[in-house]
């Protein structure tokens, strides 16, 4: 029997390797004057939280806290150095701006390699290959290299093959920063529905009033650390994005533009 | 963990979404058996390889078969005509486009294969997935584009009237097997290596021009057991002149007047069993490529 946990970090830390010096010389100087040749920095701090199945979480901070990074660990691509993530069931969605797209190859081309690599067989995206393009509407581009598009349609492909997976948990970092208007609209109708679904949905974003309408639960990382737990209006007003003086007009704007 | 104090209006009830898998890490299993568990992945990326590899060029797939044949005749001219060499072996060329047809897989699979995580930077900084995938896959596309290259041999040698046999088959297939293990090894560690330091790319060119004057290509083996009499067995000890010498079994001594006095006289004996050797050494390699990259592996997202 399974339990109900869906993503579990457990004093995840992550650092990084600042390098100042990259040459051969550059590094013999740097040695010989003994000067630090390379530097540690924190990116994920003793990051601990749970998320239950079907949650809908805000991920918030200032550039450069963390949350990309602390994506990375929960997708996969990086490991933490100490602690453990953990994670239970399929795991879609897209890691600061842009899916990893090869940019040599066409749109087409790449919808089957990123599906397949979020693991979707051959016959799946076959089946799914039309409702993934009609949802990017790329029209004639879908044959064009990826290298050629620009950062919003690359953004649209990605957001919409992420989608289609049948995932379990669900991470959107940033994909309504460079969507225009009707895109935006669109994947917030579309994550929405990922939340109806009973998907784990984990959402970075900048914009209060998104996070307002598609959350239950912000967490703020600053500086690497978990600043912030709890519910998304105190989470909101603990970031100041939200004045104390909010009124509804101003949730409609910072939904709409404000991604800072 | 939901706030009840907030007046949630917008947030309908949690709904049940029964997820049947375990809590685990989300970092792919690694590891060369995971790359031959996720076949279609692979086959993508094979696929996206090839045509990939010469994408923009106006020749396309021909260039993989433009320079082969051009080291050939470079070497043909220079060591046959010019110096007038290896009167003595007939056959001279097949004997020498059998070292270049190895060799060519053994440089593509090591060259593309060193740079192949780099390349595809985009989808390791992003997507979690075994990326022994990208070595493995340069191999595979360095295999296909073996394949014509032994068709041409063949068509030559029929025509030169050689004979198919059973342990021309088995010899050749070994040849391959060979290159395929060292060439999956060396890409494995020089790939991973290439991500920390990109001088590694520069390093690989080097060794691939040694490997071309360390097989029997542009000489015969005899003249290795001349000059170097009972040392020559340590010669024997590199697989991939192991490999070359198979690949002359299997083609070049069917092709010769008497196979039998010029397999006896160009051939060493125990061939078998230093291509055992061989394999094994291979395996040993793939072995320690893939502990060196499992050590490495962790560091590559952030160091791209
Ligand atoms: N590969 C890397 N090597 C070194 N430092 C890195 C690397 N990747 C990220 N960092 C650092 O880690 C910190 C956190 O980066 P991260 O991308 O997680 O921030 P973020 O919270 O997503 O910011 P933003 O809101 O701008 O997207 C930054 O200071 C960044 O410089
Ligand atoms: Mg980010």
């Amino acid at each position: 029997m399974s339990g109900t946990e869906s993503v579990v970090v457990d004093h995840a830390t992550k650092n990084f390797t600042l390098r100042y010096h990259r040459t051969f010389k550059q590094m013999t100087v740097a040695a010989v004057r003994r000067e630090n040749i390379s530097d540690t920095f924190r990116a994920v701090d003793d990051v601990s939280f749970t998320i239950e199945q079907g949650e809908s979480v805000a991920l918030m901070g200032l550039n450069g806290s963390g949350k990309s990074t602390l994506l990375k660990l929960i997708n996969g691509v990086m490991r933490p150095e100490s602690g453990s993530v953990l994670t239970r069931g399929r795991i879609a969605g897209l890691i600061a701006t842009g899916a990893g797209f090869h940019p040599q190859l066409t749109g087409r081309e790449n919808v089957f390699l990123n599906a397949a690599v979020m693991g979707m067989s051959e016959a799946e995206t076959r089946r799914k290959f039309d409702d993934i393009a009609e949802f990017a509407e790329l029209g004639k581009f879908l044959d064009s290299p990826v290298g050629h598009y620009s950062s919003g349609m690359s953004a649209r492909l990605g957001f919409s093959v992420a989608i289609h997976v049948d995932s379990d948990i669900f991470l959107a970092d940033e994909v309504l920063a460079v969507g225009d208007k009707p895109f935006k609209e669109k994947c917030i109708e579309r994550m929405q529905e990922i939340r109806k679904s009973g998907r784990t949905l984990i959402y970075v974003s900048h914009a209060p009033g998104t996070v307002r309408k598609m959350c239950d639960r912000v967490i703020v990382l600053e500086k690497g650390r978990v600043g912030f737990d709890g519910g998304t209006i105190a989470g909101i007003r603990y970031v100041k994005y939200e004045d104390e003086r909010l009124d509804e007009e101003q949730i409609e704007d910072d939904e709409i533009g404000a991604d800072i | 963990m939901t706030d009840v104090t907030q007046p949630e209006t917008t947030v309908p009830p949690r709904p049940i979404r029964h997820v049947d898998a375990p809590l685990k890490s989300p970092a792919a299993t690694t590891g060369l058996l995971e790359v031959f568990r996720r076949r279609y992945l692979l086959r993508l990326l094979v696929r996206r390889e090839i045509s990939a590899r010469y994408q923009g060029s106006f020749l396309g797939l021909l260039w993989s078969y433009i320079n082969p044949l051009s080291q050939f005749f470079i070497y043909y001219v220079v060591i046959g005509v010019l110096f007038g060499l290896h009167q003595d072996v007939p056959n001279f060329a097949i004997h020498m486009f059998c070292g270049i047809i190895i060799v060519h897989f053994f440089t593509e699979t090591f060259g593309a294969g060193t740079r192949s995580i780099v390349r595809n930077k985009s989808l390791v900084v992003k997507m979690a997935l075994p990326r022994e995938m990208f070595p493995v896959a340069s191999m595979l596309v360095s295999g296909y584009h073996v394949l014509p290259q032994v068709v041409i041999m063949i068509v030559v040698c029929l025509l030169l009237g050689w004979t198919p046999t059973v342990g021309g088959l088995a010899a050749l297939l070994l040849a391959l097997l060979i290159i395929a293990l060292v060439g999956t090894a060396m890409a494995l560690l020089f790939s991973a290596a290439n991500v920390f330091f990109r001088d590694i790319g520069n390093v690989a060119a080097i060794l691939t021009n040694f490997v071309r004057f360390g097989v029997p290509m542009i000489y015969p083996y005899t003249m290795v057991q001349e000059k170097f009499g009972e040392y020559a067995q340590f010669y024997l000890l590199n697989p991939l002149a192991d490999a070359v010498l198979l690949f002359q079994k299997a083609f070049w001594v069917g092709t010769t007047p008497d196979p039998a006095f010029y397999e006896e006289k160009h051939i060493p004996d125990n061939l078998w069993a230093y291509s055992g050797i061989a394999v094994v050494t291979g395996v040993v390699l793939l072995v320690i490529g893939q502990l060196v990259f499992t050590r490495l592996e962790n560091k590559i997202p952030e160091r791209l």
